[in-house]
């Protein structure tokens, strides 16, 4: 609510109370602004607020009745309560939105207090003038006021807009300005501690805490720091830049937030339905290092060729090809085991899945008949699951029928990983990210590689190390040199 | 002749925040006039959440002008399973979006303007604004026989709707906005606000469908920019203010602090969907297998947009009830999607035995169901 509080000490104008309150059906917010000058007078007022409430068991009952809407407008219907009965309500909070002729009307509190009662169901008509719901209110406080009463603050907004120091623009982000807004701070007068003179969150703390002398709370390091740029050699931090260990302070550390359970479903029950029924699968796994340098030359020249088709060419063209290729002469990589382990199906086509990560979580896709693809087919066929996967669009048939996966991980990081077969197949690759590394060639000079990390998992009921090993040398043979697979290419 | 100039230089003062006492100086008086641009539907409605949120328009009222890209836009208590056909907004690329002011369901593209009018609660007068409309019109095109319905519609040559109103209204403030057909495309439009789903029954506010027609096609020489400064010549008219029109960034959060966030709300799965009034589901399908005709019975409450209570009645063994069963015990809580029933649909089929006519005679279950939503 608008409570006016002036108090009159050494260095006050306080002005009103922040109220931010956020309506967990719609996030809702409506903030008021804050003008906090004097902080022993803002938690004084607060202590005051606690006292009331806890004071009160039993209020007056005020019955709140609909509003004139306008228009001459008598009748409404009621379209969703974003309240219940029991719940708690500051004035301006939202009650509930009704609907007359097109027009859709938020309804809002006039009182602080607590619901007792709502006086329609959800789509039944509502009468102007009529009772809405009751609220209990506070005995102590008594009836708002209808009007809103504000202070005008000690400074105009307009010296918020030139954002200039000395004909320089001051470099702040927007969530600084607003805070410095919300505090009637004008930005010239702030010391920017950052880069470049830029204004952070605790160079306005630190400006309030000089001007109402209270001390605040050290606060963790407001601005983002940009990531660093994407460099080919290894990371090496600088030792110029001493890290922050933040230093405890000794006061009640107080955290307000609260666990929130949901139910598991849609994309995180099929995630945990695959899982589970995946362990029962002994896996094993077998971890390889691959050295791209040619594929990656080669994609280099050919990425133009297949772009002039309409094509985007990645490397998984290559590795879901080489798989292909190596699962022709492993075929019980290709596999499904049946339920009672009795019978193992070799399967005819190379489906292969190429994990994806969407907004909703996991899909695997999976590109049918690799064995009489060519490269540059897989590709498009890449690219036309990846486009559906991304607008949630893959139809049943994309999503079935895959018979061996890929999972390339490392377009998001890591090196080594250890997969979890899919079933019903029995073998998984997960490829971790190109990473440029010195290595030594058959002279015994070093040179840039270009290496990335394969992590097989297998099923071991029926596949055997020596096979996976095996499958992984002849994949690993044809992707360290792509001209190899020319000599097998059907 | 209309002026236009960035937005920095007026509004960002005063309507920042609400406060009675505006300090807000500029050479408008009484009226401000802005247009976006952008022609993203969910920024744009972004645009009128903030300014009613944090405008204070005690001393000026605020026209603003929009145009989006294709979209279909549904009223705040709409159904869009009902008012539109998903599955061709889907395949177009069309967006949905459901705006926060109640009524109908309209589409947007490029060849319809969008008007907004921002007043003070007392202020809020959806008349005045139309006749404002239809007088600027007339200035326009003398001879244009256009006239405001008492639904609050405008009708072209007494038949054709060529404008919808809708209004949404807060505490303190309030906007009525409404389209105006300029050179839509009409067969598109048609199409996808035609619904294909069957056995629906809500109490969603349904749209009344209704006939209309481009003004383009009443005189070829009208074009979106001519009716949009004739509009806002006419407000600045009205308000007595400059002929002004001041452009306006959706994604500058300089401008509008917190616009981001209000434009990804206005895109999220909860928000577009999930505030769909309680909706049931009563319709059975026919499903045509090597020869034989099943019949497949479907019944579904749906509430903030996810399957409450499932139920699909299958000729007996067609399928294992046990796989049934598991089928709509995943649906019951999911989303009422495509893309999720078909995640759970080809998930489950991992982990039953493989056997082709098991997986042919499942894929077309779900098929059929998929068609659904």
């Amino acid at each position: 609510s608008y409570v006016i509080v002036a108090l009159i000490s050494s260095c006050v104008v306080l002005v009103c109370i922040h109220r931010v309150r956020s309506c967990s059906s719609i996030r809702f917010i409506k903030s008021k602004y804050v003008c906090v000058c004097d902080k022993s007078a803002l938690k004084f007022s607060h202590q005051q607020r606690l006292f009331r409430t806890s004071a009160v068991s039993c209020g007056q009952i005020v019955q709140f009745k609909l509003s004139d809407i306008g228009e001459g407008i008598t009748e409404v219907t009621v379209k969703e309560w974003y309240i219940k009965e029991g719940d708690s309500v500051s004035q301006f909070d939202s009650i509930c939105e009704v609907q007359s002729d097109k027009a859709s009307v938020t309804i809002t509190s006039r009182y602080d207090g607590v619901i007792r009662k709502l006086h329609y169901n959800l789509d039944e008509i509502a009468y102007v003038g009529k009772p809405l719901v009751d609220i209990e209110i506070d005995a102590s406080k008594g009836v708002a006021p209808e009007e809103d009463v504000v202070e005008t603050p000690p400074m105009s907004h307009e010296e918020h807009t030139h954002q200039e120091i000395k004909g320089h623009k001051t470099l702040a982000t927007p969530a600084v300005r607003r805070l410095a807004m919300e505090n009637n701070i004008k930005l010239s007068e702030v010391v920017g501690t950052g880069k470049d003179n830029r204004i952070l969150k605790e160079d306005i703390l630190n400006y309030l805490a000089k001007q109402t002398g209270a001390i605040l709370p050290p606060s963790p390091k407001a601005e983002i720091i940009p990531p660093l740029p994407k460099s080919e050699h290894v990371a090496v931090a600088p030792k110029d830049k001493a890290r922050k260990i933040p230093v405890p302070v000794s006061r009640p550390i107080v955290f307000s937030g609260k666990d929130k359970t949901e139910p598991v479903t849609g994309f995180q029950k099929a995630m945990v339905k695959t899982m589970s029924a995946a362990l029962k699968i002994p896996h094993f796994g077998y971890c390889d290092e691959v050295d791209l340098t040619q594929l990656v030359q080669l994609r280099e020249e050919l990425k133009p060729l297949a772009q002039i088709r309409g094509v985007k060419l990645s490397f998984m063209p290559f590795f879901i090809k080489a798989a292909s290729l190596g699962l022709l002469q492993y075929p019980i990589l290709n596999a499904s085991l049946d339920e009672s382990c009795q019978n193992v199906t070799y399967k005819a086509s190379h489906n292969i899945g190429v994990a994806m990560d969407t907004e909703q979580g996991l899909i695997v896709p999976n590109v049918k008949n690799v064995q009489v693809c060519s490269v540059f087919e897989i590709a498009s066929e890449l690219n036309r699951l990846q486009s559906l996967g991304s607008a949630g669009q893959l139809g049943t048939n994309d999503l079935t029928g895959g018979t061996f996966t890929l999972s390339n991980i490392g377009t998001i990081g890591g090196t080594y990983a250890k997969p979890v077969i899919l079933l019903p197949e029995v073998a998984i690759g997960a490829l971790g990210k190109i990473q440029i590394l010195p290595r030594f060639n058959g002279k015994g000079e070093v040179f840039k590689a270009h290496i990335m990390n394969v992590s097989w998992s297998a099923d071991h009921r029926i596949i055997d190390g020596a096979t996976m090993a095996r499958f992984s040398n002849l994949w690993k043979s044809y992707v360290e040199n792509p001209a190899s697979m020319l000599l097998d290419l059907k | 002749m209309v002026l236009r100039s960035s937005l920095k230089n007026c509004l960002q003062l005063s309507c920042v925040l609400r406060t009675p006492k505006a300090g807000f100086r500029s050479t408008t008086s009484g009226g401000l006039i802005i247009q976006s641009i952008s022609n993203d539907i969910y920024q744009n409605l972004a645009v009128e959440d903030w300014i009613h949120d944090h405008m204070n328009l005690e001393n000026q009222q605020v026209l603003f002008l929009w145009r989006n890209s294709p979209a279909v836009v549904i009223g705040r208590h709409q159904n869009p399973w009902q008012e539109c056909n998903l599955r061709l907004l889907r395949q177009k690329n069309i967006k949905l979006a459901r705006r926060r002011s109640g009524g109908g369901t309209v589409y947007h593209d490029l060849g319809n303007i969008n008007l907004t009018f921002f007043t003070t609660r007392k202020k809020y007068e959806r008349m005045e604004n139309l006749k404002l409309i239809v007088k600027a019109l007339k200035a326009l095109r003398p001879r244009l026989d256009v006239h405001v319905t008492d639904r609050y519609d405008i009708l072209l040559d007494r038949q054709y709707k060529i404008s919808g109103t809708a209004s949404k209204l807060g505490r303190t403030t309030a906007y009525h906005h409404c389209t105006l057909l300029c050179n839509a495309d009409k067969f598109v439009l048609s199409s996808v606000l035609k619904s294909p789903y069957k056995g629906l029954k809500s109490n969603a506010t349904p749209s009344v469908p209704a006939s209309v027609k481009n003004l383009f096609e009443e005189d070829p020489s009208l074009t979106c920019e001519m009716l949009l400064d004739a509009i806002a010549e006419e407000y600045a008219t009205q308000h007595q203010m400059d002929h002004h029109i001041t452009l306006i960034n959706p994604a500058d959060e300089t401008v509008l602090p917190g616009i981001n966030n209000k434009t990804k709300e206005l895109q999220t799965w909860e928000w577009v969907y999930g505030k769909t009034p309680k909706f049931s589901i009563n319709t059975c399908f026919s499903m045509v297998y090597k020869d034989s005709v099943l019949d497949v019975k479907v019944d579904m409450d749906v509430k903030h947009g996810r399957i409450e209570v499932c139920n699909i009645d299958l000729p007996e063994q067609w399928l294992p009830p046990a796989l049934c069963s598991e089928l709509v015990k995943s649906l019951t809580g999911s989303k009422f999607c495509p893309s999720e029933t078909t995640t759970l649909a080809t998930t489950l089929l991992r982990v039953c035995p493989q056997d082709d006519e098991l997986h042919s005679r499942w894929n077309l279950l779900c098929e059929n169901m998929l068609m659904l939503m």
